[in-house]
């Protein structure tokens, strides 16, 4: 047990070292920082002072590892468009998107469960067959247009829910609704094979035969022993939305971290794009990391292999 | 697969599924659509008319039979710009699937087939693919290097060959020992034919599964990077930017941005049905 926790501590580690590299490399890419920093109407000696003024005339193997050294302390350097600590921005504005991604992780929870269970349920009929449906539909939906036809009908037409941002705790359901889609076609079909798979077992006909209700052996027998691989990828789902935050975010005006990451997209302000990066990939680690040991906790079979 | 033992040949099977009926359909109309672009559209779809702005649909009160999806704000022919956001949906779908098939196939089936240290080294590449986020990324190279269309073709191929490397490696550790490469073994083939005649053959009907799911998803992100403005350029007619382009009006014409947005969702539902059907048909696993 404990080998398979530090053998899997060890791989997070080495991913999310990558990752740091991958971060730094990403803003080497346009060829010259200093230019893309400066903007299209800088002059040559602007360029090279912010060249000198940024470090960015140094090796560029000394940047990396100052970077690094920096990054790993929590510090990610100052924005060039906000003139604050980029540290300190995620913060301020990582509750919002914990708060959306939450959100939207219950509202897929709570539609997924039940469809998952009710199609397991009925293998075969046209309920199963329906719920398949909303999957596929669910997986084809564009997040984006969702969310402004959401906002016509629900915040014009029917004047039911704000529009965008979050002064109240309301302008969290539409975006949240809209985040909701890319998880629920993945959980829906884990579930329901999951219980199909609990369904077919043998502790379920003992259950039977014991004279149990239906619901208790459902519940209690089936949809526990589902519920394994549905919370490690409802956890890894949770990370995936996040990162994907940053559409729905830019939609719906929601001032979080995606959005911190477009704004700063469009104004050439790499310290926050990198950090941004940076952060939700290491949410993403740690998420994936925290399912798999819950994941050998529960089910003791997963830990030898 | 011996034919005896099935009522019905797969062919058979694929046709006598709704689902793989509707999405061949829905596909092959956008194909044709995309292909003859050129010859169907009514109006240059790059021709502005600043006297003509939104014009609602034909069978909307105040449209033109001339028009029969309207004109967009720049007063542009509404059904032309969607046949020509066809030609950059389905291009852009192709094209990032056959990119992100090379790396992902590459590095599965080395990964499935060497196995020790080769797999470590696989696996490891995609469990980092995974933790990056794409759109972000994708967003950020675009802003960095200017979005053109193929920067955003090589950026989704570089980003989403991870279901590829998964399933292809997972496939290959099947056959790898099964009795008929043995035999190929015996034979005493070379390596390079094992992997190509006999190991790719065998698992490409899975791997046609993913790319049908991986195209569907390169359409949606394209559409949602062009709409967020980083990625086809305008004035290109991609269904992504021209919900982006329409959207200050929607509140008061809502039918500028259900139009493309209802295309994109259709094609879209239409890569996924094939392969949904596909799946049922191979019992292709896809979770992770």
């Amino acid at each position: 047990m404990l080998r398979f926790f530090l053998r899997r501590f060890a791989v997070a580690v080495l991913v999310a070292l990558t990752v740091l590299t991958l971060a730094f490399l990403l803003t080497r890419m346009s060829g010259d920082l200093a230019i893309s920093i400066a903007g299209p109407n800088a002059t040559a000696e602007d360029v090279a002072t912010i060249r000198r003024v940024y470090g960015l005339d140094r090796p560029v193997w000394v940047q990396y590892l100052d970077w690094l050294g920096r990054a790993l302390q929590g510090d990610f350097g100052e924005s060039y468009f906000f003139r604050d600590r980029v540290a300190n921005l995620i913060a301020v504005r990582m509750p919002v998107t914990l708060t959306l991604g939450l959100v939207g992780l219950a509202i897929a929870l709570v539609v997924s469960l039940p469809l998952g269970i009710l199609a397991a349920v009925r293998e075969g009929s046209w309920l199963d067959r329906g719920v398949g449906l909303v999957a596929i539909i669910g997986q084809a939906m564009p997040s984006f247009w969702l969310g402004l036809v959401l906002m016509i009908v629900f915040g014009l037409q029917l004047g039911w829910l704000p529009i965008s941002g979050v002064e109240t705790w309301d302008g969290y359901i539409l975006p949240g609704v809209v985040l909701a889609f890319s998880a629920i076609p993945s959980l829906t079909r884990l579930t329901r094979s999951g219980m199909i798979e609990a369904l077919s077992s043998d502790y379920i006909r003992t259950a039977r035969a014991k004279g149990l209700s239906r619901l208790s052996i459902l519940v209690k027998h089936g949809f526990r022993n589902a519920a394994i691989p549905v919370v490690s990828i409802a956890a890894v789902q949770l990370g995936f939305m996040l990162g994907g935050s940053i559409v729905i975010e830019t939609v719906f005006a929601l001032h979080g971290v995606g959005y911190l990451a477009w704004e700063s997209i469009s104004k050439n302000d790499f310290p926050v794009v990198q950090a941004v990066v940076l952060v939700l990939a290491l949410i993403y680690i740690a998420l994936t990391l925290l399912a798999d040991l819950l994941n050998a906790v529960l089910d003791p079979r997963l830990r030898t292999s | 697969m011996s034919g005896a033992a099935m009522p019905m040949s797969r062919g058979g099977r694929l046709l006598r599924n709704p689902g793989f009926v509707v999405g061949a359909a829905i596909v092959g109309f956008a194909a044709i659509i995309a292909i003859l672009a050129p010859w169907i559209v009514p109006y240059d779809p790059f021709a502005i008319d600043l006297n003509r702005r939104l014009v609602p649909p034909s069978f909307m009160e105040g449209g033109v039979p001339q028009n029969f999806l309207g004109t967009d704000q720049l007063g542009r022919d509404y059904l032309s710009r969607l046949i020509y956001g066809a030609r950059i949906s389905m291009v852009i779908g192709v094209l990032t699937v056959i990119t992100s098939g090379l790396i992902g196939i590459t590095l599965g089936v080395l990964g499935g087939f060497y196995g020790g240290r080769v797999d470590d080294f696989v696996v490891f590449c995609i469990t980092t693919r995974l933790s990056i986020p794409a759109v972000l990324v994708a967003l950020a190279v675009a802003a960095l290097r200017g979005s053109s269309f193929m920067l955003v073709v090589l950026v989704l191929g570089l980003l989403l060959w991870d279901r590829f490397a998964v399933v292809a490696r997972s496939t290959t550790m099947q056959i790898r020992n099964l009795d008929y490469v043995a035999a190929a073994w015996c034979a005493g083939v070379s390596r390079w034919w094992v992997l190509t005649r006999e190991v790719l053959p065998n698992i490409a009907t899975h791997l046609a599964v993913v790319a049908t799911l991986e195209m569907a998803l390169a359409i949606l992100l394209e559409a949602a990077l062009s709409f967020l403005g980083l990625g086809v350029p305008p004035p290109l007619p991609s269904w992504g930017l021209m919900i982006s382009e329409a959207k200050e009006y929607m509140f008061f014409q809502s039918w500028v941005i259900i139009i493309p947005g209802a295309a994109l969702f259709v094609l879209v539902l239409g890569v996924n049905l094939l392969g949904d059907a596909l799946r049922d048909m191979m019992g292709t696993d896809l979770s992770r």
